[in-house]
């Protein structure tokens, strides 16, 4: 049997429509879409072809609203600097605890040059405080950031509201919805969402591509300045092949929405609730009521995740962790730290994340390669005593920082 | 994902002497449960001789950090407490063929295990004055708590006086914003301000002499470990911070050649206690210095 792949939501397969809607574009349609003569004039017509697809897929107003990145991580820089910049006499921005590091870091950076950033928490089950949110509203920010879903946890924030309560405020309003689109039915002509970032390589579009909408008469700075390409939001020549391939990519997104809500959904409860069924001391986190459909979250208690990486791997089966180990860092991840999960579960989290290519048969495997590999790890853990972790596991095991 | 040697997955795999020791009589439990790495070393200790009879261990960790566990019991089995006492970090990771600097910490939990077991096996009270940080340099990982102190110890003032003192900067060089902004923070509580264009303050001072005759030293005492493994070292010559070595037998030209002279080189760096680099000559050496070879 094949490797299987649950880490989705860190990149999936290019689909193979995708791919070969892409290969003309690195041979005989090599021109410049900018370019006068026929060769670019072919060119220009599938990039148009493609800015109709993502504006279907997210439900923009006009096909110009749709700015075609290099990645996520540029969309979510070019809005959040645009807003600063278009609006120099704010010197506040908003965001969440648990965003990405595209928005946290940049946010952190800010701060060093003077800017205020207000970080608004969330619950233990990774739920926005929508009152904190609104208390930080003011005609000093200048702008409120909010990723649409977790891409830890899958946790759906309440992004079109948190944008009517924004616009209100008279605060511009972006969501980085990397993990969103695609998973989730998106129309973005009946919110007040000002701008929301994509990236291709999470819906089996290649990497290196990535959206910025920006709604019609939103006040905008270009991040790149140059040749007049996406009407002069984003200068540099297009990404050809890679904005075909993500227009191609945004069409069978669309055509599996209903799929990814019903199929995809129903294989992660199995996965899930099979494996809480079998392995003690271990829960789902994050608000598993309102989360992608492809995401679940586990945390498995006095174990470290990379081990359980490992050994997943071992078996042919992919996943990513919330240890610190996996990231190099010091410290758990920092979604499952603002949720208040303790330090023993936190290093243990796993994520599994699927998609549409995800097989039943793939799910039964991993629901019986995990209890033996969390049991045996279990063994090694200085918190575990047979089948049980030891009576007050943190005053048993205590051990001086090192 | 971590580029493991095989021998620290197979010791991941197969940890050996895992689970609890009955009649265990030291035991050092350390680690932080924040950082995702904690460890129980169990000593059974024959009190006349002295001589660790068996050793345990449980690990709350990372692949490494069950591996270096396991590596640190197979190497002190049999060893007296003063023998074991003079294991250190790098001959656990040299146990295992290496480990990737962010993992380093992993075999300093496991030395600091068995200096806790060790004290608690005499009675005594261990405490560790080891602080760690986030890692800044990767080529030689070096973290932020050693930066900062070494910075407010010796007065430093550039990225270059840090890399002299403490490596940090000395590779690949994508660490210097970090190292700038902790020399601004540090300057700043000092009353200073960070300035790029400020001149390096001389290395540490030691004659000429003195410090051929550290080199020399040095490179004699790692000999036998390369004359084991059919290879050896000669030292050619002093060039300023450049010191060019050249290997021979089965040394030379191996693929474990860039492995060898980083380990030359971290060895002379921390005997010089100034930054050096290691350079190779003769036949086979490779045309670029041993900082990228380190990083390779």
């Amino acid at each position: 049997m094949g490797p299987i792949y649950l880490d989705n939501n860190a990149t999936t397969q290019c689909d193979p429509r995708v791919i070969d809607a892409m290969m003309p574009y690195f041979t005989e349609q090599f021109g410049n879409p900018s370019s006068m003569h026929s060769f670019g004039n072919k060119v220009g017509l599938a990039v148009k072809k493609a800015r109709a697809q993502v504006q279907t897929l997210i439900g923009a107003e006009h096909d110009s609203e749709v700015i075609f990145t290099s990645c996520g991580t540029e969309s979510d820089s070019t809005a959040i600097l645009s807003a600063l910049r278009a609006q120099p006499e704010r010197k506040e921005i908003i965001t969440s605890t648990v965003e990405h590091p595209a928005v946290l870091s940049l946010a952190e950076h800010l701060e060093k040059e003077g800017y205020t950033v207000h970080r608004i928490g969330v619950d233990g089950q990774g739920r926005i405080d929508l009152d904190a949110y609104r208390a930080k509203l003011s005609p000093n920010v200048a702008i409120a950031s909010f990723m649409w879903a977790n891409n830890e946890t899958g946790t759906i924030f309440p992004v079109e509201r948190m944008a009517e309560m924004a616009h209100e405020a008279g605060v511009m309003f972006h969501t980085d919805a990397v993990q969103a689109v695609g998973k989730l039915p998106i129309d973005l002509r009946n919110t007040r969402i000002d701008m929301l970032s994509l990236s291709g390589h999470k819906l089996h579009a290649p990497k290196g591509i990535g959206v910025l909408y920006l709604k019609r008469s939103t006040r905008f700075r270009p991040l790149l300045r140059g040749g007049h390409q996406e009407r002069g939001r984003r200068a540099g020549t297009e990404n050809v092949p890679a904005i075909v391939g993500l227009g191609v990519a945004a069409e069978l997104a669309l055509e599996h929405m209903a799929f990814e809500n019903t199929t995809v959904k129903r294989m992660r409860d199995q996965l899930q609730d099979g494996i809480l069924a079998q392995v003690p001391n271990a829960f789902a986190t994050g608000d598993v009521d309102n989360r992608l459909p492809n995401t679940a979250n586990i945390a498995f208690e006095y174990i470290e995740g990379e081990a359980i990486l490992l050994l997943l791997n071992k078996e042919g089966i992919a996943a990513s962790s919330g240890s610190a180990c996996t990231s190099g860092s010091l410290e758990p991840s920092h979604v499952m730290r603002a949720m208040g999960i303790p330090y023993t579960a936190a290093h243990g989290t796993v994520r599994f994340s699927l998609s549409r290519h995800t097989r039943d048969c793939e799910i039964e495997r991993v629901i019986q390669a995990v209890p033996p590999i969390v049991a045996r790890l279990r063994k090694l853990s200085p918190y575990w005593a047979g089948d049980r972790p030891l009576a007050e596991p943190e005053k048993a095991f205590a051990p001086s920082y090192a | 994902m971590w580029d493991y040697s095989e021998k620290v997955k197979e010791h991941f795999y197969n940890p050996r002497n895992a689970g609890p020791l009955d009649g265990a009589n030291g035991i050092g439990d350390v680690g932080s449960i924040s950082c995702g790495d904690a460890l129980r070393l169990m000593l059974k200790v024959d009190p006349d001789s002295e001589r660790i009879t068996d050793a345990h261990f449980q690990t709350f960790g990372c692949g490494s950090a069950i591996a270096s566990s396991s590596a640190l019991t197979e190497i002190i089995k049999g060893m007296t407490l003063d023998e074991a006492l003079a294991v250190s970090n790098q001959d656990i990771a040299d146990y295992l063929d290496g480990l990737p600097p962010e993992k380093m910490h992993c075999s300093v939990m496991g030395r600091e295990a068995l200096q806790a077991a060790v004290a608690n096996y005499r009675g005594e009270t261990w405490t560790d004055e080891h602080e760690e940080g986030a890692l800044v340099c990767k080529c030689f990982a070096i973290d932020a708590v050693l930066i900062e102190d070494t910075i407010r110890a010796n007065n430093l003032g550039t990225v270059e006086d840090v890399t002299n003192y403490t490596k940090a900067g000395g590779g690949c060089a994508a660490c210097h914003e970090g190292i700038e902004e902790i020399l601004g923070r540090v300057l700043a509580e000092r009353g200073e301000r960070f300035d790029p264009t400020a001149k390096a303050t001389p290395a540490p001072a030691m004659g000429n002499l003195a410090r051929i005759r550290k080199i020399e030293q040095t490179i004699e005492q790692m000999r036998p470990t390369l004359q084991r493994d059919g290879g050896d070292i000669d030292l050619i010559d002093v060039d300023g911070n450049r010191i060019l070595v050249s290997l021979k037998g089965a040394c030379s030209g191996c693929q474990m050649e860039a492995v060898t002279l980083g380990g030359v080189q971290q060895k002379l760096i921390e005997a010089l206690g100034e930054f050096v680099k290691v350079v190779p000559v003769g036949a086979h050496a490779h045309a670029h210095g041993s900082a990228c070879a380190t990083e390779a």
